[in-house]
């Protein structure tokens, strides 16, 4: 029966989006109609072959994890890692060497149009897949209970596939309302909406059939990512279409409000999707791969209230000396400052893990860069506090230094705990003894963070620099720089950015490989041990 | 979960949860994490009282130090026009050609003219005011309206072809293909002639019937010679100084549809001070006469 209202469904998706094509006032809607009709034509076709056949006997995987669908997560996380630090890579030599926005791909793959591409492809397609995997397999893992909702899982694995491929190629078409990190048009957030109500379906439905009596404070985090994203994505994206045949829609927000609710968005983006989110994968993977217990339960309640709580109201510090009002601005930067603690209990708590197995990180090259990412991660949280001070500001603010601070932050912080994170799950869903090569694993570990020092320092060089430059006056208070020579003035730690940029893609092309690898030639576990089932 | 982790299974310091084999430690926040902690907060509350915070039903606690970020920036504005005022004053006053015979009024304009340059000019004219197609370069001493300090003042005040400034320079080249006043032919071998002008490769055998032609047409502003009328903004076309390309293929653009290069009447941004220092600063780039 659900058979047939999922053919009628599809068939009218499938209808309107050939509409839509005929309709489409853009190239955007009209590339994303065909891209959805052939999506819910291909669903269509599948539905059909497959209705009034014989169906497995329900509940008979009740007893098993559903690890097929982390699995595809591991490797969308690792592919679209990729794809998101080779494009960052291209648009950082773009700015160093302006003549590779090329004539011949203008309004398609000009820095403009790449750089979204870019922060989306690492934000939403290698964070966002990391978080789903991740969370997917430590929700069942410490609440000893399968996934709750049978394949819905699979339609949020594939719907947010769905998502960041529209958004995509929205992007390169010049589809978007121009909010930064909220780039996708109405229909996109549309969608996305939807995957996420059923990705907060398929969390909770988890936890509230578990067999542990507490909840894994990793769960906690989760879920306050998967809550609060909810949220920040809802209010920041109402807006009104100018027609349901095109991708342009007018935000409901007027003005000074309007930049309050983006940052708002943008800050809590941060706050929720990098950290808590984040400090969820933390909490799990260290405790694993160290094998030592959490360093403190109180601790971990404390941060994690305070963290959520004071987060929320940070945003403001973007907007700095603008038309939003001194009182705002006051406070993001009072609450940014007292974020400060909050932000670092996790860090305290994830090396303070390690007390007692320190001798690991001679050993275990997976455990530094779980450790080196919980470094950065208190870099990048005392940074921030630091640049939402008004005076610092006032210097750091459109600079450079901004972009190293969210590097030292992504590439360090989330970068390097999703890879140990890899590290850690491949062996396990493929059921192999062991890595491939932990050797590969050290290569991986110093390109990526040699990669990060030479970005992050290149960036405070030139951040500082031109932060003086912009505000250098003569004795009679005149400007003594064009906005060109300051530009100028940059070149070579653009460079320099560049090639940091391509040592950290290249250690993550050597972990695609090692991991490739680790599936295809490790040796297997033995069949005894790899029977996963939750116990009672 | 019934299997515990043998390690810690009993140790007195967890506190007795476990997760897939994840334990607790019961150990106490740290000392100095939680002090921290604590002051961050007091500080906050103090900073929140000291500075305009909290917001009210109409308006926002304005803060005990009244500090504003709208005020600073006035005071600091208030500050330096303050200590500015004698000499720009002085600069008002000055004839604009007497400007640079004093040594002290001449570095202050060339200063303060450099810093509204690299504001306002630098846009169009590039920031070291070498110019750009269609935006001329104001180092060399080839000028279209003049390249006195009194004509570069005119300009700047009143900008060029502009709608805003009754004063505005301006004139106008027909578009002589759009328009069909001249024929392709016509246009080829005119095009070939003013490239003789300054010498550039031509097809000689265009070039007499091309003289007549623009003797008829072109000679009204460019001069019999084609070296320009600059009460007229007509460009000198024998120097092989080109604002918009010296070629044949630019030069046929130019003669089919004309060109109409603006610029904004500056008196309605800048003040009189200003809009002098600038005219002092490009004077004294290389071009000025």
């Amino acid at each position: 029966m659900s058979n047939y209202l999922k053919l009628i469904a599809l068939g009218l998706v499938t209808l309107f989006a050939m509409m839509g094509i005929n309709y489409a006032r853009d190239l955007a809607y009209q590339v994303h109609a065909v891209i959805v009709m052939l999506v819910a034509g291909g669903l269509f076709l599948y539905t059909l072959r497959r209705t009034d056949e014989p169906a497995l006997a329900a509940g008979s995987l009740e007893h098993e994890y559903f690890d097929s669908v982390v699995r595809a997560g591991v490797i969308a996380t690792a592919f679209w890692g990729v794809v998101g630090f080779l494009a960052g890579t291209f648009i950082a030599f773009q700015l160093a060497f302006p003549a590779l926005n090329f004539d011949w791909a203008q309004g398609f793959a000009n820095f403009g149009r790449l750089r979204p591409l870019h922060t989306s492809a690492v934000i939403f397609a290698f964070g966002g897949n990391a978080l789903l995997a991740t969370s997917f397999y430590v929700v069942q893992r410490t609440s000893a209970a399968r996934l709750w909702g049978g394949n819905l899982a699979w339609f949020v694995f594939w719907g947010y596939q769905l998502f960041i491929v529209l958004a995509a190629t929205g992007y390169l078409l010049g589809g978007t309302q121009s909010k930064e990190y909220a780039e996708p048009e109405w229909y996109v957030d549309l969608w996305l909406t939807i995957v996420w109500v059923a990705y907060l379906a398929v969390f909770l439905g988890t936890l509230i059939k578990r067999k542990e009596p507490h909840i894994y404070v990793a769960n906690w985090f989760y879920l306050a990512f998967i809550v609060t994203v909810a949220m920040l994505h809802v209010v920041n994206n109402l807006t009104i279409p100018v027609s349901v045949w095109g991708s342009k829609s007018v935000i409901v927000w007027p003005g000074v409000q309007d930049a309050m609710v983006q940052w708002w968005y943008g800050h809590n983006a941060v706050g929720f999707f990098l950290t808590a989110g984040f400090l969820g994968m933390m909490y799990y993977f260290i405790p694993k791969q160290a094998e030592r217990p959490v360093f403190s339960y109180k601790l971990s309640i404390i941060h994690f209230w305070a963290l959520i709580f004071i987060y929320i109201w940070a945003g403001p510090h973007h907007l700095h000396y603008t038309a939003l009002p001194d009182w705002a601005s006051t406070l993001g930067m009072v609450f940014s400052i007292v974020l400060w603690m909050p932000s670092w209990g996790g860090m305290i708590n994830g090396l303070m893990t390690l007390s007692g197995a320190w001798d690991k990180l001679r050993t275990d090259p997976v455990i530094r860069m779980m450790v080196i990412s919980v470094g950065f991660y208190g870099m990048s949280t005392f940074e921030g506090p630091m640049m939402s001070i008004r005076a610092v500001n006032s210097l750091s603010h459109y600079t450079d230094w901004t972009i190293g601070h969210v590097h030292s932050g992504a590439l360090g912080w989330n970068g390097m705990i999703t890879f140990g994170a890899l590290y850690f799950l491949v062996p396990v869903l493929w059921k192999r003894e062991r890595l491939y090569s932990l050797q590969m694993v050290s290569w991986h570990f110093w390109l990526a963070t040699i990669g990060i020092v030479l970005y992050a320092a290149s960036m405070w060089v030139t951040g500082i620099m031109e932060g003086l430059m912009w505000r250098e006056v003569d004795a009679n208070g005149f400007l003594v720089n064009s906005f060109a020579d300051t530009v100028a003035a940059k070149f070579p730690m653009y460079v320099v950015r560049g090639l940091g940029g391509v040592m950290y893609v290249a250690g993550a092309v050597i972990m695609c490989y090692n991991l490739w690898m680790t599936v295809r030639r490790a040796p297997a576990k033995e069949a005894s041990l790899s029977v996963s089932v939750p116990a009672e | 979960m019934s299997k515990k982790s043998q390690k810690f299974d009993g140790d007195p310091n967890t506190t007795g949860h476990e997760w897939d084999g994840i334990e607790e430690f019961d150990n106490p926040m740290p000392r100095w994490w939680l002090w921290t902690f604590y002051l961050t907060i007091i500080w906050g509350i103090g900073y929140t009282i000291a500075y305009p915070a909290w917001p009210l039903i109409n308006s926002a606690t304005a803060g005990v130090l009244g500090w504003s970020t709208r005020a600073d920036v006035a005071n600091e504005i208030a500050a330096v026009e303050e200590a500015n005022a004698p000499i720009n004053a002085k600069l008002v006053d000055t004839e604009l050609t007497e400007i640079s015979a004093d040594a002290d009024l001449n570095s202050y304009a060339v200063s303060a003219g450099s810093a509204v340059f690299k504001t306002w000019c630098a846009q169009c004219h590039g920031s070291g005011a070498a110019g750009a197609k269609g935006y001329p370069n104001l180092l060399d001493d080839d000028w279209l309206w003049g390249g006195s300090v009194e004509d570069i003042h005119f300009t700047v005040t009143h900008g060029i072809r502009n709608e805003e400034n009754e004063d505005a320079r301006y004139s106008e080249m027909p578009a002589f293909g759009r328009d069909e006043l001249l024929e392709e032919e016509e246009i080829d071998q005119v095009v070939n002639f003013v490239m003789s002008l300054s010498g550039e490769a031509q097809d000689a055998s265009k070039v007499e019937a091309g003289s007549v032609i623009f003797a008829d047409n072109c000679a009204s502003c460019h001069m019999d010679d084609g070296t320009g009328d600059r009460s007229q903004g007509a460009p000198n076309l024998a120097d092989a100084i080109w604002l918009y390309g010296g070629d044949y293929a630019t030069l046929t653009e130019t003669v089919t549809n004309s060109r109409y290069g603006v610029m904004p009447p500056w008196n309605a941004r800048l003040s009189e001070a200003e809009i002098r220092a600038v005219a002092a600063y490009v004077h004294q780039l290389g071009g000025g006469e």
